[in-house]
């Protein structure tokens, strides 16, 4: 039930993740942030297990940032996401990790990039890639509409169209999904689509 | 024969053989006698010299366990520091740990280093010997970060210290990571010491050889630090302080000249302090500075460097002056 989604654009990539936290028929929350910042300019999208979800990509986080203060430059994206297919390989036939990864980023030389992580450890550098039950839908309409070099309006459009199908044929549809975007400028928060909001005061 | 001896005794007490001719073997029982006796003798300072490391330590190797041929008293005083001086692990009857101070004395030959605590700033300046023309002076940073909000300078041992600033930065990681929160200055300062201590009660280790300027501020209330720890792995936290080469007479400048201080101020004591024992100029300190408001670590350039000590130079220039002004118009 848990959709994630992302594209590269034109000096960009942007990822879109929903927000609910389910733990069997029971909704947690509807506001959970599935994309975390794993430096300044890299995003980390991961789907599954939410204890695994958590920490490997804290893990992964604390562990880029270490090499960052080893050796005084960050990793580039190509190269955290090498890592983290290896921290997910390793543990494969021990312990495994249950996290779907999708990982963007942006290096001066290489440009914006997507990194396509699954949860048996294989990565695919794409264009275009999605996890779960929603990928059905989303990875049908970027391929009808997806093409290189979008505009971030563009893009937004497309993110849209995808959250609408999603909406519209996902039997139990997320109701809420954030959307954050890497480029040049660094790793930001872009915009939420909400359709339902947690209730914070009674109303008197 | 009394140098013919002396190369004979010499040969016998680091084992090589041929030792030499019987004939000589009289002279050289009684040079290793005499030598033995030494510490009773009244010329204690030539005893204490030649005791000590620089000078190869050469007057205690004459108390190793000797060959039958050169058996003779030795003065309890020099038997003890040959004892007690070599394990990390095993006190000295008067209480020392021999290894310990030694690692002390490494420091004390390390470059100059100084650490300012302002109210809203906190620097830390290090002397840089000469760069080598060809070296790039980039790969030789001697203050590095830790984490975003904490960074150390250290004097001695500067391989020892790589060893100890890598630990350091995996502990504030892993403290990020299993307690979502970065760590404040006297924890990663009490790891550091603890590190240094371990390693002077452990077999087969020696202790690192180095002491360590550590700055920062707290994550959230973003109070600033200065800390110290040393070879022994005891620390404590100061206003100002200073460590390696001539650390003595900088930290009397700076207990003469310590007052609170803020950003660019700060700055300047820090400079001023360690010029008091560094050749004046941008090329000889590297400097860096901490802010409550930015974070991270900022190392200042060579040529704000030099702005900065050509202030320093002008405001005793004119010290100087008003100095000798009134004194001249009486």
């Amino acid at each position: 039930m848990e959709c994630v989604f992302g594209l590269v654009g034109n000096g960009f990539a942007i990822v879109a993740a929903d927000t609910s936290a389910v733990h069997s028929i029971l909704v947690h929350k509807n506001n959970e942030d599935k994309i975390m910042v794993l430096d300044s300019h890299k995003l980390i999208a991961a789907s599954g297990e939410p204890g695994d979800r958590v920490q490997f990509t804290e893990y992964v986080q604390k562990n880029v940032s270490l090499y960052q203060f080893r050796n005084g430059i960050p990793l580039t994206t190509a190269a955290a996401a090498n890592f983290t297919r290896g921290e997910l390989a390793t543990a494969l036939r021990k312990n495994p990790y249950s996290v779907n990864i999708l990982m963007a980023g942006y290096d001066k030389e290489a440009g914006a990039s997507l990194y396509y992580i699954d949860y048996i450890a294989t990565l695919h550098k794409v264009d275009k890639g999605a996890f779960g039950y929603g990928s059905y839908f989303s990875l049908s309409t970027m391929d009808r509409h997806y093409r290189s070099d979008m505009s971030v309006e563009e893009a937004i459009e497309l993110v849209d169209k995808c959250i609408l199908e999603i909406r519209s044929r996902l039997v139990i549809a997320p109701p809420n999904f954030v959307i954050k975007i890497v480029d040049k400028d660094g790793a930001r928060e872009h915009a939420w689509r909400q359709s339902v909001q947690d209730v914070t005061t009674a109303s008197v | 024969m009394l140098a013919a001896s002396a190369v004979y005794t010499t040969r016998c007490s680091l084992n090589k053989s041929p030792a030499w001719t019987e004939t000589l073997k009289e002279c050289s029982k009684l040079l290793a006698l005499h030598h033995s006796r030494c510490g009773e003798s009244r010329l204690h300072a030539v005893y204490k010299k030649y005791s000590k490391v620089e000078n190869g330590g050469v007057l205690l190797w004459f108390h190793q366990p000797m060959k039958s041929e050169n058996e003779s008293k030795v003065s309890e005083k020099a038997r003890e520091m040959a004892r007690y001086d070599r394990a990390i692990t095993v006190f000295s009857p008067d209480g020392h740990l021999f290894q310990v101070e030694y690692a002390l004395e490494a420091v004390r030959k390390g470059n100059a280093a100084v650490g300012v605590r302002g109210t809203d700033t906190v620097v830390l300046a290090v002397e840089k010997k000469s760069t080598p023309k060809l070296q790039d002076s980039r790969s030789a940073r001697k203050i590095v970060s830790l984490d975003n909000h904490v960074a150390l300078a250290c004097a001695g041992l500067k391989a020892d210290a790589r060893v100890l600033i890598n630990k350091a930065r995996i502990e504030c990681q892993s403290h990020r990571l299993t307690l979502e929160d970065p760590v404040t200055v006297e924890y990663i300062t009490r790891y550091i010491a603890g590190l240094q201590q371990k390693y002077t009660q452990s077999g087969g280790v020696r202790p690192f050889g180095l002491s360590t300027l550590i700055v920062g501020f707290d994550p959230y209330s973003r109070i600033p630090s200065l800390y110290q720890t040393d070879p022994s792995g005891t620390f404590s936290a100061w206003k100002a302080n200073a460590t390696g080469r001539n650390s003595n007479s900088i930290r009397e400048f700076l207990e003469k000249n310590f007052k609170e201080t803020s950003s660019q101020e700060t700055v300047k004591l820090a400079i001023r302090a360690l010029l008091e024992v560094v050749e004046s100029g941008g090329k000889n300190i590297e400097v860096a500075v901490m802010t409550r408001e930015e974070s991270g670590l900022r190392q200042l350039e060579e040529a704000e460097i030099d702005t900065i000590v050509a202030e320093i130079e002008a405001e005793k220039a004119a010290a100087e002056a008003a100095k000798k002004g009134p004194q001249k118009d009486t």
